[in-house]
């Protein structure tokens, strides 16, 4: 299952005469290969969000094309899922039935979905949850809930939108090894936000590095350290030096970056 | 230990009334004593205001005309205020007309209702559906207005359709304020039903018609004991909304 994105841009035009228009993105082009691991990262507000949404099918974009197998996505997207960094449970279900959601939808049998639901609740470690209310759990259960609600539907694709930015370091480091384990099982295509380059470097495959708005991509880094990962060993440090070179915000305070500045308007 | 002192002020306020009463500091015919007030409460139970006419059975029939008046506002309310809240076009629409009705008092409709409706049960349904209908609308409108936007999109990249996304995020995501409507509605139509049976009673039951009885025939000990009534209703109208709505709403 391939995910190509050719040309994208996105403009939000302002209906306010006086304040011009802000132009999200521009040129967004990657192609990504079947079952790999992609992190995106960049400075905030550049616009990653937005191009999540695009895939997502949640914004339009006001130029180019998303491709998924060599077809072009239009307005079904039922292959893409999305994990929101605020999990967006729907805190009226408990977990059991926010799990099920996307069954429910599809009009699966309640037997069907519930025994559907129960599995994932046995692997995504949620066993005795089942019939609690979001509020009631913490915030890497909530995370597991809300990847499990999107898992459970079988995507092809999975993007998630920074969703570990708001669990504290010891949480997220948990998460991220539970997030591996359940995606080496499965191989979806997963495409990562986040802004954070030591979470970069122990997912992924590769790495995008986008710029500051308008944005593009500036960089397409390969991370070739061997899974499982150990996160202090000297590539993993390597490569995490050498992403940092593009990510620094300010490049006019990086004496070592060799990328010409861009005017960010 | 609570409870011991949310029972002090009350307390020593029916002591210290007793009191003034017992020494005439206040004149009785204006303000009875406690105890002549439960004597009351003794008289309007077992014999009746107007003798006859038990107390018992003004509940019920001020029950009945909120029943009435609540149930058709809520039914009428609450779809409309999901509407009004899904479709920004249908809200412009009407929120001029909510906007110019909505600040005229109920008991302002009472001379108009009667001439519609004549005196009557429908014409105190009318002032209590008038008095019940806007909490219910705009806090059922709030309700499904206020939703996070990102309810909307994570149903959406679940596949949700339009209908899905209203009968399975819209609607449950704005039940807590539609309760809230429900409560605050059914305490101001019950507040409205006193002020209707005042004037839109005139033979029969109904507790505000009762304390009317009760001051044209000038026994302050039973008005007081009616308006006792009125308030235990009120609060235990009050609670029991609530014991629903915390069984209900069991994830806030």
């Amino acid at each position: 299952m391939s995910l190509e994105v050719i040309g994208l841009k996105k403009t939000y035009y302002n209906s306010d005469k006086k304040r011009s228009n802000v132009h999200v993105l521009q040129d967004v082009n990657f192609k990504v290969k079947d079952g790999q691991f992609i992190s995106i990262i960049g400075p905030s507000g550049c616009g990653k969000t937005t191009l999540l949404k695009i895939i997502a099918g949640l914004e339009d974009s006001t130029e180019g094309k998303v491709f998924l197998n060599g077809e072009e996505l239009t307005t079904s997207r039922e292959q893409i899922g999305l994990v929101f960094q605020e999990y967006a449970l729907f805190s009226w279900r408990t977990t059991l039935r926010n799990i099920e959601f996307g069954l429910e939808i599809k009009g699966v049998k309640k037997k069907e979905r519930r025994f559907a639901a129960l599995e994932y609740i046995k692997k995504f470690g949620l066993s005795g949850f089942e019939h609690k209310y979001p509020r009631e759990l913490s915030g890497g259960m909530r995370q597991r809930v809300a990847i499990a609600r999107t898992l459970i539907n079988n995507p092809q694709v999975l993007l998630m939108d920074e969703p570990f930015g708001s669990l504290d370091s010891q949480t997220r480091n948990s998460l991220q090894e539970f997030l591996l384990k359940i995606w080496r099982k499965r191989d979806e295509t997963v495409l990562f936000v986040t802004h954070n380059v030591d979470e970069a470097v122990f997912l992924s495959d590769q790495i995008i590095v986008m710029s500051e708005r308008p944005s593009g991509i500036m960089k397409v880094l390969d991370v070739p350290c061997p899974r499982p990962r150990d996160r202090t060993s000297r590539i993993c440090n390597q490569i995490r030096k050498n992403v940092l070179k593009y990510v620094i915000h300010d490049r006019w305070l990086n004496p070592h970056s060799k990328i010409p500045f861009v005017a960010p308007f | 230990m609570k409870s011991v002192r949310r029972c002090i002020a009350p307390l020593s306020l029916i002591i210290g009334w007793e009191c003034l009463s017992s020494y005439e500091i206040i004149p009785r015919y204006k303000l009875p004593s406690p105890v002549e007030v439960v004597v009351g409460f003794k008289y309007i139970l077992l014999i009746g205001m107007p003798p006859g006419f038990h107390l018992h059975n003004h509940l019920i029939y001020s029950l009945y005309r909120v029943f009435i008046g609540y149930t058709a506002a809520a039914a009428i309310a609450i779809p409309l205020g999901i509407f009004m809240g899904w479709s920004t076009q249908l809200r412009e629409l009407m929120d001029p007309i909510v906007e110019m009705v909505r600040p005229i008092p109920p008991l302002a409709w009472i001379p108009i209702a009667i001439l519609w409706f004549g005196i009557g049960i429908k014409s105190a349904a009318f002032i209590i559906f008038l008095g019940v209908f806007f909490p219910i609308l705009l806090n059922t409108i709030s309700g499904v207005c206020s939703i996070d936007p990102i309810l909307i999109e994570a149903a959406r990249t679940l596949n949700a359709k339009t209908r899905d996304i209203f009968l399975k995020v819209l609607i449950p995501a704005a039940v807590p304020s539609i309760f809230v409507g429900m409560r605050i509605g059914v305490g101001i139509g019950w507040m409205t039903l006193v002020a209707a049976e005042f004037t839109g009673v005139k033979t029969g039951y109904g507790l505000g018609y009762m304390i009317m009885v009760a001051r044209d025939v000038q026994r302050p000990a039973e008005i007081l004991a009616g308006m006792a009534v009125i308030g235990s209703v009120g609060i235990f109208i009050n609670k029991g909304f609530r014991f629903v709505e915390a069984k209900i709403v069991k994830w806030e």
